[in-house]
């Protein structure tokens, strides 16, 4: 099982739903970029699995899987000081009530 | 002591077992995280699915990768999130409804997205996949810092100004009305 493809695709695509799942269907601003976080991972699962069965990919999955963790931290970085900056205006961490355009 | 290829007895693989091990590590760590009421539990929740997904790649052979993991999730990115968890929590927060009105319509979908992944991963044949390899970290670095140095230089940047936007974002007003803290 630990030596097919297969496992760790269907592995990612099952943590990608599951990320997919809390974007949409959490209030919380903070857990929207947390399932973000969770579909990052699924993708990179995804790669470094490619890279680990391919021999031609071997090496240039784990630079790309670097370099993918690396744009992750500024993306979490970004996205987490904009819900300070938007928490410091509304004093609501939740998304459905950031609304001024149709009040 | 060696302890083998695979469990004594049984004769089922070290490897196979780790992995189902780790996989429902993740996906029921995965599961809490977008489910559990308290936001502080989720994100001690992701810690644990950053961890077993480290424990994945190394399972996959590539220890870098997995260090990586390590440091920047585990040690960072989990960092910032509990940090802004607890910045932005108030009172009430928990006691509120977690999930929005479209739940329904969000689970149908994420279950329409992993039966589609799951159908077409396990109708393909990878042609071209072979036997689990283990990546060398000096050919990684050699790589990185020769046919990837390029892309490697404009992540540092990104990063720099990611850190300098989010320090000039997050930062508080202390000029004039009062009003912002």
């Amino acid at each position: 099982m630990s030596g097919s493809l297969d496992s760790y695709l269907v592995l990612s695509g099952l943590l990608f739903a599951i990320g997919t799942f809390g974007f949409l269907a959490r209030r919380n601003a903070i857990s929207m970029l947390m399932s973000i976080e969770l579909m990052i991972n699924a993708v990179n699962l995804t790669v470094v699995a490619f890279g680990a069965f391919v021999p031609a990919l071997n090496t240039h999955a784990a630079v790309i899987a670097l370099l993918v963790i690396a744009v992750a931290a500024a993306e979490a970085t970004i996205g987490l000081a904009l819900v300070m900056a938007i928490y410091r205006n509304r004093k609501t961490p939740l998304v459905d009530e950031y609304d001024s355009m149709s009040q | 002591m060696p302890i083998g290829d695979s469990i004594p007895l049984i004769g089922i693989r070290w490897d196979d077992v780790l992995f189902v091990a780790l996989a429902a590590t993740l996906l029921v760590s995965a599961l809490l995280v977008v489910t559990l009421r308290d936001i502080i539990r989720c994100g001690l929740a992701l810690i644990v699915s950053f961890a077993s997904l480290a424990g994945i790649y190394v399972l996959l052979g590539n220890p870098l990768v997995a260090a990586t993991q390590v440091l920047v999730y585990i040690g960072a990115i989990s960092v910032l999130v509990l940090f802004a968890i607890m910045l932005t929590q108030t009172k009430n927060a928990p006691a509120r409804l977690v999930f929005q009105t479209q739940t329904l319509a969000a689970a149908v979908a994420a279950a329409v997205i992993a039966v589609v992944i799951t159908v077409a991963v396990l109708a393909t044949t990878w042609p071209s996949a072979g036997q689990r390899l283990w990546t060398s970290t000096t050919d990684v670095a050699h790589l990185l810092f020769r046919d990837y140095v390029l892309p490697f230089e404009v992540v540092s940047v990104l990063l720099t100004a990611a850190v300098i936007g989010g320090v000039y974002l997050a930062r508080r007003e202390i000029s004039g009305d009062g009003e912002n803290r």
